[in-house]
């Protein structure tokens, strides 16, 4: 793993002029290249990389992005896009030498247009604020990754960010309509215009999801909703992971779009229960967590409807929210999985891979077995209703070698979920975290096809460079140490 | 109707054409080639390369070959009680699901459940490399790479040839119900971008000689608790104006004078350009039968912030999708050289050069 805190080194004399004409561009407290104020930038929610840039700018207006990017292009530096910083797959991270390019300055709602269900923000923009600033008119946004109070929008399209709701309201790029980006070469771009479609190619589809290799995104449209009536939730216990796997095909087939649903396993629960009194059966094996919403008949049907189905399919107990505070204590303890599990571990490192629901209670034994032969314990939290699983894994970085013995488990999940017919990331992108298992899900056709889309954006390759795709050779020196059944990936390739 | 697998002899015949030089022109049912500008290559029929893959009901997710009928396909949904949520046109029965994503189309319901791109999870296609690849997947989430899959939807064929696709099924409502009330353009805007922000089950508004037709879709019980906040008629047999008009079956779609699709944002006013109007997708999506001048059309749409398709032909050589700027046609051409650098699959369908 890259720990790259090294001192600075004096700057070479191509660095020095970079950094003189970036002062020419930009007001002094929008240029930091004092070590320690570039400190707080050198890694983003995945802290186990971490990098200091040659400099962090934080532009006040879009002219100021392009002259950036007009200078980078010029001067053959790269740039990293930076949002809030929230992201779990090292997106962020800088590049060595390059420029950090932090979108925090771009917080300005700049419209909410309630007949045509639209806002447009700057991307500095946090996710949760959009809601906020809609609310007044019965409206929301509707996808809502779990940092929806620090994430901002610029890096939810970068990543296509998802949560617990994108099964009925689906992802990022499902709400999104309309684009300004800057290029590489700092060429202002519209993509979109809030209509539900555009001439041309699909190029939003395109940008979410794209990690900041493709453009900068400095303004995003996107659709609201109206905000459902009402929601409720039921909490169900299962004695069997393997039920409460069932039980969510039981549901699906049985006609319902539930807004959310969500698993979390024996260690998960008693975490969360221990953290926030959740009211959560510490005995059980697996609960799901099953929210319906929409209008207040409908909801009252539906809910008894899901209760129905849990109890059908061996749920050993179904309980309804009696009120919202209590919906509110469900999702609570949910959502405060993730610190839960870190008070009973020193560290853990989140995955975050998807599978076909089907293939849930299989994917879950293995992971068991690979946890015990690792000797590491993982506890699973999984947006059930779209597939999505996070593993956590629990581990001691001060413990010598247990973090590499992490990421190796973390690496053999991943393969687990690729070979049930699933992806290394459903919704935490990439970035450099997930770039070697790249390596086993795509084939190199599709990866030389990936790096000639960043090249049709990005022709000098400047973007976020080295993140998300990986290389051919890297995948040829990857496959030397995974070979899967046997078999060697990218056989074309040279060996070295 | 059986199920064959040419994906071998598919990837041959682009081998032959990259060897030969030559372009190909791709054919599904042939029910969409009234569509965007003509290409003149060597046909390629994907027709036969039919048949469900995978489909399973409880995963919402459906994997089938490019040349399977839309029909058939649509009829194993529905036995299971489930649809394809963006309720494409077919334009003809032997409409396949290949050329309904390639052409990007989405019916009525599109507003409210998403479009053709939102529901593709994945995809094989050949490249113009001769290249089998596979991009997305099967599942709902997954961000592993640029999402190629969406972007060959609506390209017309001109990136790529799709192999298989997998598509995000959702279930079929159980209860549907249609109104009708009586009243003006502007007020019908009014009326369906007012719909559009209330918590209604709401899966269909459209404006046509004078009516607004509303429909909402659901459980019984969130149709009726509809029925109730609604006012207007209900319209017997609902299902079948949505077809015809999903199929441009209504008289409106029947003449001869030149037809243009016209995207706008829904609470744009009445556009002031002579002619006959039918408002789709809540005001979204308008159709026009006029002898106005292309040029001029543009202009007016432009004003407001959409975009102008011309649908039926008139002879003419103007562009038939909206012009691109000039950045964004750099960022097209790019692209279409870095999948199909030897411009072999469709030339010319969408843009010169493209």
């Amino acid at each position: 793993m890259p720990n790259a805190l090294k001192p600075h080194p004096e700057p070479t004399p191509a660095q020095r002029k970079l950094l003189k004409a970036l002062a020419r561009l930009l007001p002094p407290a929008c240029l930091l290249t004092d070590p320690e104020d570039l400190r707080p930038f050198e890694c983003d929610g995945l802290s186990v990389y971490r990098r200091l840039p040659l400099a962090v700018v934080l532009p006040e207006t879009v002219e100021q992005v392009q002259a950036i990017m007009r200078l980078a292009h010029r001067m053959r530096v790269p740039v990293v896009a930076r949002g809030a910083g929230t992201g779990l797959s090292g997106g962020a991270l800088p590049a060595a030498d390059g420029i950090l390019l932090s979108l925090a300055k771009f917080t300005r709602i700049l419209r909410i247009d309630p007949p045509n269900a639209l806002a447009s923000v700057e991307p500095g923009v946090r996710n949760v604020a959009i809601s906020e600033a809609a609310a007044a008119h019965g409206l929301y946004y509707a996808p809502d990754p779990s940092s929806q109070i620090a994430c901002t929008i610029g890096g939810n399209v970068a990543e296509n960010a998802g949560g617990a709701h994108c099964l009925k309201y689906g992802l990022t790029v499902h709400n999104v309509l309309g684009l300004k980006v800057v290029t590489g070469e700092g060429e202002l771009v519209s993509i979109g215009a809030g209509t539900l479609d555009s001439p041309g190619y699909d190029l939003l589809a395109l940008m979410a999801g794209s990690e900041g290799m493709l453009a900068v995104i400095v303004e995003v449209t996107v659709r609201l909703l109206p905000k459902p009536e009402r929601a409720q939730v039921a909490l169900a216990a299962f004695d069997d992971i393997a039920k409460a796997g069932e039980a969510v095909g039981a549901l699906i087939a049985g006609g319902m779009v539930p807004a959310a649903l969500e698993m979390m396993d024996t260690l998960a629960v008693q975490a969360a229960e221990d953290f926030v009194r959740a009211g959560y059966p510490k005995d059980a094996a697996a609960i799901l967590l099953c929210e319906v919403d929409g209008g207040n008949a409908e909801v009252s049907h539906a809910i008894m409807a899901v209760r129905e189905v849990l109890l059908r399919s061996g749920a050993s107990r179904v309980r309804t929210a009696v009120d919202e505070a209590e919906r509110q204590l469900f999702w609570k303890g949910r959502k405060s999985a993730f610190p839960a599990v870190g008070r009973i571990a020193p560290d853990y490192y989140c995955m975050d891979g998807t599978i076909p629901r089907r293939e849930l209670p299989r994917v879950l034994r293995e992971i068991s077995a690979l946890s015990a032969r690792y000797g590491l314990p993982v506890a699973n939290v999984f947006h059930a209703g779209d597939g999505n699983l996070h593993p956590l894994i629990l581990f001691d970085a001060n413990k010598p070698g247990e973090l590499a013995r992490c990421e190796a488990l973390g690496r053999e999940i991943l393969a687990l979920c690729v070979a049930a017919g699933g992806t290394i990331t459903g919704e935490h992108g990439v970035g450099m975290e997930k770039i070697d298992s790249m390596c086993i899900q795509f084939q190199s056709g599709e990866l030389r096809q990936f790096h000639a889309v960043k090249a049709a954006f990005d022709p000098a390759g400047l973007l976020n460079p080295g993140k998300a795709v990986p290389t051919l050779h890297r995948c040829a020196e990857f496959g030397a140490m995974h070979v899967h059944r046997g078999e060697l990936p990218h056989p074309e390739l040279d060996r070295f | 109707m059986g199920a064959t697998d040419q994906s071998v002899a598919l990837r041959n015949q682009v081998l032959g054409a990259l060897e030969a030089g030559t372009a190909l022109k791709i054919c599904g049912g042939e029910s969409k080639h009234f569509l965007g500008r003509t290409t003149d290559g060597q046909a390629l029929s994907v027709a036969e390369h039919r048949g469900i893959v995978d489909y399973d009901p409880r995963e919402l997710v459906l994997t089938a070959r490019a040349g399977t009928r839309l029909a058939e396909l649509e009829e194993t949904l529905a036995q299971a009680g489930q649809m394809l949520a963006f309720e494409p046109p077919h334009f003809g029965e032997r409409a396949t699901l290949g050329g309904t994503l390639a052409c990007g189309l989405s019916g009525p319901r599109r507003p409210y459940r998403g479009a053709a791109r939102d529901a593709v999870l994945g995809c094989r296609l050949i490249n113009g490399h001769g290249e089998v690849l596979r991009f997305g997947g099967q599942v709902m989430k997954n961000v592993a790479g640029y999402d190629v899959s969406r972007l060959m939807v609506g390209a017309y064929g001109t990136l790529g040839l799709l192999l298989e696709i997998s598509v995000r099924v959702w279930p079929r409502p159980t209860h549907s119900l249609t109104l009708v009330r009586e009243c003006g353009p502007s007020e019908a805007i009014e009326r369906m971008c007012g719909l559009s922000v209330q918590p209604l089950p709401v899966d269909g508004a459209c404006f046509h000689e004078g009516h607004c037709y509303v429909r909402v879709s659901g459980a019984k019980t969130a149709v009726q608790d509809a029925h109730r906040r609604l006012d207007g008629e209900v319209l017997h047999d609902g299902g079948a104006f949505w077809e015809a008009l999903r199929e441009h079956r209504l008289p409106f779609f029947a003449g001869h004078e030149p037809l243009y699709r016209i995207v706008v944002k829904p609470h744009t006013p009445p556009l002031a350009i002579a002619g006959d109007w039918l408002l789709d997708w809540g005001g979204a999506q308008r159709w026009l039968a006029s002898t106005v001048p292309v040029a001029a059309i543009r202009h007016c749409v432009s004003q407001v912030g959409g975009h102008v398709t011309r649908w039926r032909a008139d002879g003419s050589e103007a562009d038939v999708f909206e012009p691109l700027t000039p950045a964004l046609a750099r960022i097209h051409r790019r692209l279409k050289d870095c999948f199909d650098p030897r411009h072999v699959f469709n030339p010319g369908r969408t843009y010169p050069g493209l």
